[in-house]
């Protein structure tokens, strides 16, 4: 096995930028096995951008990505995979026009021994998945378009967990959710952490964050402002540097730091 | 899946309902617009026959229409897979006509004299039909790479292709007809020669019938082994039932329908048979050109559904992002569904310089519209994901029988332009009323 103190991802001085706007700016970021990073910010901020940079989703200018301690080339979607990594995406990124199955396998379905489509092997191994998650999804013939924003959540939760991500890459993933459903995402993202699953966790709400994550990395303007422990600091503390950039005291400043 | 067997197997939904019609409806899981389309088919039919004076349901009537059609049923194929990716292909009909030059040039010119082959070599057919299966497979390759991954929208690298190929089906021969066609390629355009006969026509029926009953048992046996619901007995009976009813038919119309009193006659003195007094019954049966568009509907049937490349089809229909970032190379996605548009437009150039017995640089002229009209009355969604083979068919032969029918009760060339073009707005407003409903 590998040391311990190897970091399941290190994304080092990533920059990218959109027609001369810098979205990312030297940005740093790692992640440890069975730890949950939890990525603040405003919209706008840069951390889904520099997120998708890890899951293939943007090509970076600029910077490293070593995954246990490799370094890895991602260029596209399917690299990121290739290194067990998972992306749930804000916008959900599932098809509406296909059914659970369909969605939860895209990409990399199972086939027969004749290669067609095992579709029975699909739903049966979705309903086994699916039941584990949301014991009250029944739909599994029906178009995504016909399910509504918590079932069309656990279906993208669901394929991100179906083949054994090694990192979780989640964006906002409770922001379609009612009360009970965003609690049943906490548990599962306690239990694939006891799993020793790596997760990136990005949201809005800070009580989220501070319930579920080790460790919180706040983003502004592009550049990581600063990191902490989560147990280190307070949600006024971490609200501040949000907001201003300023970093209290049991934070370790980054490069987007308000000197002084 | 040892851990299965002690949940017992869920209620079909069908048990549910009360109302007969309902319940049959849920219990075979058929699909309801496709009954539509199949009922508005119907409903056609028999209003021509009415009109017409009992002419249009005759096997002579219907047999020429399934030859009719078949050229516009294979491209249409084709045409779902690019429109359910939200693209379109106003170039078909152009890349039919330069195919169809192509394919005609290589049988009376190239082959025969400029390779020394002679006439009625058996190379000629297949060389030429392997020829223009290159130029179309070509073509679409061209234009789905400059779609796909120079980024210009489907619709204008089409409508230069539109131009393009037409302007390049008149270059090759410089507008010059080109006849005749090899006399076995062509049996690819239908005729009494190009038609299977009585005994063929049974033995294909037969085929479909067993293939209909085995999938349907095939399908029941993998839903036991999952323990998925399962559809209660009648309704797969009733299903099967209906299948092979409508093949025994279909292929019983095609045999009611003789070779004409003279090529019967011809045919019966070359080979030495005694013409009785009530004359010489010769059926058609099935003909090649039909049997060909049939071939492709359930291939491509099977790729759209069976196969990964059709699922990422519907999924880059669905949502082009998320199939990306699924990992899906829709790029390349893209240009296979182009390619497989320009080889299904080389198998209906084929089979429309066939049956003309010739190619000319017109060959095609305004198919594209044809076709992409039949797919939209078939269900193709423009807007993407949305769209099934068989519905594409069955859209064909209602604009074939549109037509057709129109013909046979004498109404003048303008007059079917106009009824095509509002059944075809018509069609698609029934549509979204259909849609908006269901969800």
């Amino acid at each position: 096995m590998l040391d311990a103190s190897t970091p399941l991802v290190e994304m080092t001085d990533i920059s990218i930028a959109f027609g001369g706007i810098k979205a990312v700016d030297h940005a740093s970021i790692n992640l440890h096995r069975g730890e949950v990073v939890g990525l603040l910010g405003h919209n706008g901020a840069g951390k889904s951008t520099l997120i998708k940079i890890l899951s293939g989703a943007y090509k970076r200018d600029a910077g490293d990505i070593r995954i246990n301690g490799e370094p890895a080339s991602i260029s596209n979607p399917r690299d990121a995979k290739a290194y067990g990594i998972e992306t749930i995406y804000q916008q959900l990124a599932v098809a509406d026009n296909v059914d659970a199955a369909a969605n939860l396998f895209l990409g990399r379905e199972l086939v027969t021994p004749i290669g067609t489509l095992d579709d029975a092997a699909m739903e049966s191994r979705a309903r086994e998945v699916m039941g584990r998650l949301n014991p009250n999804f029944r739909r599994f013939k029906e178009p995504v378009k016909a399910l509504s924003g918590g079932q069309r959540q656990s279906v993208a939760i669901a394929r991100a967990i179906l083949f054994n991500a090694r990192i979780l890459v989640m964006d906002e993933p409770t922001a379609a959710l009612g009360p009970q459903e965003t609690a049943q995402v906490g548990e599962l993202i306690k239990q694939l952490k006891s799993e020793g699953i790596g997760i990136f966790l990005i949201s809005h709400d800070i009580h989220d964050v501070f319930d579920l994550a080790d460790r919180l990395v706040v983003m502004k303007n592009g550049q990581v402002v600063g990191e902490a422990r989560t147990s280190d600091v307070t949600k006024d503390e971490v609200l501040g540097m949000i907001i201003m950039g300023k970093v209290p005291p049991g934070a370790q400043p980054g490069p987007g730091a308000i000197n002084g | 899946m040892a851990d299965q067997p002690a949940i017992s197997t869920p209620a079909h939904p069908s048990t549910f309902t009360q109302n007969p019609i309902q319940r049959f409806l849920i219990a075979t899981e058929v699909d309801t617009r496709l009954l539509g389309m199949i009922g508005a088919l119907a409903v056609i039919w028999i209003g021509f026959n009415i009109f017409s004076g009992g002419l249009f349901l005759t096997p002579r009537n219907l047999w020429n229409l399934s030859v009719q059609t078949a050229s516009v049923a294979v491209m249409v194929t084709g045409m779902v897979l690019v429109i359910v990716t939200r693209n379109i292909d106003l170039s078909v009909g152009s890349i039919l006509g330069v195919v169809g030059m192509v394919m005609g040039v290589m049988q009376t010119q190239i082959l025969p004299v400029q390779l020394g082959l002679g006439l009625g070599h058996p190379l000629i057919w297949s060389l030429s039909l392997l020829a223009g299966l290159v130029v179309g497979v070509g073509i679409g390759a061209l234009q789905g790479t400059i779609i796909a991954y120079l980024r210009v929208p489907a619709f204008i690298v089409t409508l230069g292709g539109y131009l393009v190929w037409r302007g390049a089906a008149w270059w090759v021969t410089m507008g010059r007809t080109v006849a005749p066609m090899d006399p076995t390629f062509q049996l690819i355009g239908g005729g009494p020669a190009g038609s299977i006969g009585f005994t063929w026509s049974w033995i294909v029926g037969a085929v479909a019938c067993a293939a209909i009953i085995a999938g349907l048992y095939f399908g029941r046996r993998q839903r036991h082994r999952f323990n998925f619901p399962q559809r209660p007995l009648w309704a797969e009976a009733s299903l099967a039932v209906l299948g092979c009813g409508t093949t025994i038919g279909a292929i019983w119309v095609a045999n009611a329908y003789p070779w004409p009193v003279r090529i019967a006659e011809n045919y019966a003195k070359a080979n030495g048979i005694a013409v009785p007094e009530t004359g010489l019954f010769i059926s058609h049966g099935i003909a090649v050109p039909v049997l060909i568009a049939l071939g492709v509907g359930v291939l491509m049937t099977f790729l759209t559904t069976r196969t990964r490349f059709g699922r990422y089809v519907y999924a880059m229909g669905g949502n082009p992002e998320a199939a990306e970032l699924a990992g899906i190379n829709t790029r390349w996605v893209t240009v296979k569904i182009f390619m497989l548009m320009g080889g299904l437009c080389a198998v209906a150039a084929a089979i429309s310089s066939a049956r003309l017995n010739a190619a000319t640089n017109a060959l095609g002229t305004l198919d594209e519209l044809y076709v992409i009209a039949a797919a939209v009355i078939g269900g193709t969604s423009l807007a993407g994901g949305v769209g099934t083979i068989a519905g594409a068919l069955l859209g064909a032969v209602v604009m074939q029988s549109l037509q057709s029918g129109m013909v046979l009760m004498g109404l003048d060339s303008p007059l079917q332009s106009i009824v095509v073009g509002i059944v075809l707005v018509f069609a698609v407003w029934l549509d979204t009323l259909y849609r908006r409903n269901k969800h």
